[in-house]
């Protein structure tokens, strides 16, 4: 009875529908019935008990997700209190998921969804391994109700900042890696010994070793920051000589030897904006995601800070205008980061059967000039008010009334 | 009242524009008048001299375009001349000079070079390592006695990236650790070897103040201020003795008698404030602090000329708009630190809305290089919103109103007969996210041009890199 109370047929009509797997598909609808989409296309039956979302001249795709950041794990970034997504005094901090920190109630998540996105990888930052990625759905009263995925992959740093805790060399980061992807394995052959206390001391806690062995027999992915072209080289190369499912992240001179990453069948999480020259990677370019795609690698698109993860289709937009196919860069934010995360049969399309994560726009998700009119996730049209609608209502009109 | 004026000023420019397209033609190019007054110079000896000369160029017609002026006019298959620096024509129909290169804008926007008042280009340059580190002073509250300009390197490589952003025009800042950080350098975006190279000529200095978190962050275990209250204490200090100092050379400025008092940079920077000589840029994100800054500018009898940042400036858009303090802020930055928590994609709507004078500033080298699609995020903001923002003031937001939180408005930020020739051609409607700049123009010499390597500004750091492929950095 309760479920029957529950269920909730949904039908978005004749708007054109990106459905990312397969061409646009102009006047037509998409059918959700309890948070799933049940049919998508031009002669789809509307039920009589459904209800409808009139999508006349509207623009429909899924709802797009952001390829890495901290939503639900910083409210402030200047407030310590409020940042959850690193733990200190641990290098190899595999066993760290942060999906016990995530906050449902943060201010960031109605401001993020209300712009389109509607799922997330939240990501662990600081030491070598940095811990486990999960990915969020935007909604949801607890932190069970928003997992998607858990966890989608380890997190490692290649990059320049992840120096400081291998003695301050890339070659020592390298082969802090290795050593604890190498005892992680002798751990698991030997954990007899380890428990009576018969074996070397290992470079890493019993419990994070265990932890990187999912990662080291393919079942979760290893997640690796690296942006100069020799430090995503010693990724790739790490990858082969342990045989892991490799997503490289940052990636900023990927550009440079993109078929090589295609090559290795590794996708890559790119953010679009990101052109100021650093020490760790002074080939950096816009064009980097288009270059990188036009080589073959499946690419999705970030927003590095979690504040702004609204501006993702700023950033896709940007990813054109450097030299993505539109296709592509809608592509960038759905299917593909849904495929490198291992959801794709839950998510980033609109097929019958997919979770009913679905956006309504007024024209070009991408352009500045379109809002967002309806946004569903898991079927459930999401109130378009955030803290900072309710800030603007306060002010619009001087003096304010409190 | 100034307000009022400028309100009055810009439904003129709206009415001219009703008329239709008709060309304006130029007078002749006058010699451009100095933005500022000299300052009331403490001393005789030459004051950092501007050496900025105008690269020579062929005179330049734009056709075919869209010519968006800042004015209130959007004039479609419109055309732009510029000759020896100065804009001579804009409108439907123009004379050009028979020895003008033409440059066909079909398809083409043109807009006025793009002003950005809140930069650390050059002073936080990139790489972003600790010897490339010269934004703040952080070794004292009050260092009104520093000058950007000693900071800035000309082969910051960000540079090139937002002259290719449209950008013509920076003020380069001190950081915002101090309560009185030091002067900015309002600077033409060019390649140069030398920062004396860049200087505006005739542009007045900025003074950077800076209130709320980050003095408090910076100095509170410092021996303060660690508190709001001390950040207003630490103000009123300074400018007291500025006050006593401007005093002192006043009255020895009259009549020369006795030796001149000894010079303090500190407080010459500030009593240059007090003479309004030099305008005010605060970093301030709280509204309730901006009003208490506008109290202490009462005090000393001094405009605060701008407030940056100015996150919640949506909440006393009236108050400031009576002041006459434009506002420089981000489309939606939020939630950095608590005083950025309340930050609102309509904030700058909200400031036009209530007559204020909103600029879209980036304070970031990102952000330089697209300051026209964050100018276009916070108008449709405002748009979605029910505020009726129009293309021309989202386009002064980047324009005109930073060229006056600069005093150089009456040079530059428009494109209008006998303006210096800041212009840039898009390849599309500046406001969409498709749109590039193709041709950045500075005083009238061809800066940037994207499809043509020859005109792509490489700094000495970035020689010997792998090269990208194509222009596109």
């Amino acid at each position: 009875m309760i479920a029957l109370l529950l269920a909730q047929t949904i039908a978005i009509t004749g708007g054109t529908v990106y459905p990312v797997s397969g061409p646009k598909l102009a006047n037509a609808s998409v059918l959700i019935r309890d948070g799933r989409i049940v049919a998508v296309g031009t002669n789809v039956a509307i039920p009589p008990d459904a209800t409808r979302i009139d999508a006349a001249g509207k623009w429909i795709t899924p709802g797009l997700i952001d390829g890495a950041g901290q939503l639900g794990l910083v409210e402030i970034s200047a407030v310590p209190g409020t940042r959850e997504a690193t733990v200190q005094g641990d290098t190899i901090a595999a066993a760290f998921n942060v999906a016990e920190g995530i906050n449902p109630a943060s201010t960031l998540i109605p401001v993020t969804r209300i712009e389109g996105i509607t799922t997330a990888l939240a990501v662990p930052t600081g030491n070598l391994v940095s811990g486990q990625a999960v990915l969020i759905d935007l909604d949801g009263a607890t932190i069970e109700q928003m997992l998607v995925k858990s966890p989608v992959g380890i997190v490692a740093d290649l990059s320049e900042r992840a120096k400081d805790n291998a003695g301050g060399s890339r070659a020592a980061v390298a082969d802090r890696l290795r050593a604890a992807f190498r005892d992680a394995l002798e751990y698991e052959r030997r954990k007899v010994d380890f428990g009576r206390a018969q074996m070397r001391p290992l470079s890493a806690s019993a419990q994070d070793l265990e932890a990187l062995l999912p990662m080291l027999h393919g079942r979760v992915s290893l997640i690796a920051y690296a942006n100069r072209r020799s430090d995503i080289e010693t990724a790739l190369r790490l990858a082969k000589e342990f045989k892991v499912k490799l997503i490289l992240a940052g990636a900023a001179e990927g550009w440079q030897i993109a078929a090589a990453i295609a090559a290795a069948g590794v996708p890559v999480l790119v953010e679009p904006l990101n052109n100021i020259p650093g020490y760790d990677a002074l080939g950096v370019r816009y064009a980097n995601a288009a270059v990188l795609a036009k080589a073959g690698v499946n690419v999705a698109l970030l927003e590095t800070d979690t504040h702004k993860t609204r501006n993702l289709r700023q950033q896709a937009g940007n990813a054109v205008s450097y030299g993505m196919t539109w296709d592509q860069a809608l592509r960038a934010v759905t299917l593909a980061p849904a495929e490198i995360f291992g959801v794709a049969d839950r998510y980033g399309s609109l097929e019958p059967g997919k979770v009913a994560n679905v956006v309504v726009w007024s024209g070009d998700p991408f352009e500045f000039t379109t809002g967002v009119e309806h946004v569903l996730i898991r079927g459930k049209d999401i109130p378009l008010t955030s803290r900072q609608t309710e800030l603007f209502e306060r002010y619009k009109k001087l003096p304010p009334s409190y | 009242m100034r307000s009022c004026l400028y309100l009055l000023l810009a439904l003129t420019g709206a009415c001219a524009s009703a008329g239709g397209t008709r060309a304006a033609q130029a007078p002749a190019p006058a010699a451009t008048a100095p933005a500022a007054p000299p300052e009331s110079s403490s001393v005789a000896r030459p004051q950092y001299p501007s050496t900025y000369v105008r690269h020579p160029a062929p005179p330049v017609l734009i056709r075919n375009a869209t010519i968006m002026t800042a004015t209130g006019q959007e004039i479609p298959n419109g055309s732009i001349v510029f000759k020896d620096g100065r804009i001579v024509a804009v409108g439907a129909k123009v004379e050009a000079p028979a020895d003008a290169m033409v440059v066909d804008g079909t398809g083409r926007y043109v807009t006025p070079g793009l002003i950005d008042d809140h930069s650390h280009l050059g002073v936080y340059a990139a790489p972003a390592t600790d010897a490339e580190s010269d934004g703040n002073e952080a070794t004292n509250p009050v260092t009104a006695e520093v000058w950007a300009e000693h900071s800035f390197w000309p082969q910051d490589p960000q540079i090139p990236l937002a002259i290719a952003g449209g950008i013509t025009t920076i003020q380069a800042l001190p950081g915002s650790a101090n309560l009185i950080g030091g002067r900015s350098a309002i600077l033409k975006l060019i390649p140069a070897r030398t920062v004396q190279e860049m200087k505006f000529p005739g542009a007045r200095y900025g003074l950077k103040m800076a209130c709320g978190e980050n003095p408090k962050r910076v100095y509170g275990r410092r021996g303060g201020p660690s508190t709001r209250m001390g950040n207003m204490a630490g103000y009123r200090a300074a400018f007291i003795q500025a006050e006593s100092y401007r005093r002192k050379w006043d009255a020895w400025i009259k009549d020369h008698k006795g030796d001149p008092p000894e010079r303090n940079l500190r407080s010459e920077s500030l009593a240059e404030v007090l003479r309004g000589n030099i305008y005010v840029q605060n970093h301030c994100y709280r509204a309730d602090e901006m009003a208490q800054m506008l109290d202490l500018a009462h005090e000393f009898g001094f405009k605060i000329r701008s407030f940056h940042h100015a996150v919640e400036s949506y909440k006393i858009a009236d108050l400031l708009a009576k002041e006459g303090t434009s506002v420089s802020v981000w489309a939606d930055w939020w939630g950095f630190k608590e005083e950025a928590m309340d930050g609102i994609q309509q904030n700058a709507a909200l400031n036009q809305q209530a007559g204020g004078r909103p600029i879209i500033h980036s304070d970031d080298p990102g952000g330089i290089q697209r300051l026209n699609q964050e100018a276009a995020k916070a108008m449709y903001a405002g748009q979605r919103s029910g505020i009726a923002i129009t293309r021309d003031q989202a386009l002064r937001w980047i324009t005109v109103n930073p060229a006056w939180a600069l005093g150089i408005d009456s040079i530059v930020g428009t494109l209008e007969p006998g303006k210096m020739a800041d212009v840039v051609v898009w390849s599309g409607d500046p406001f969409s996210v498709y749109s590039k700049a193709v041709q950045v123009y500075n005083d009238g010499w061809l800066a940037y041009d994207r499809t043509d390597p020859a005109h792509q500004p490489r700094t000495d750091f970035e020689l010997g890199e792998v090269p990208a492929p194509g222009s596109d950095r």
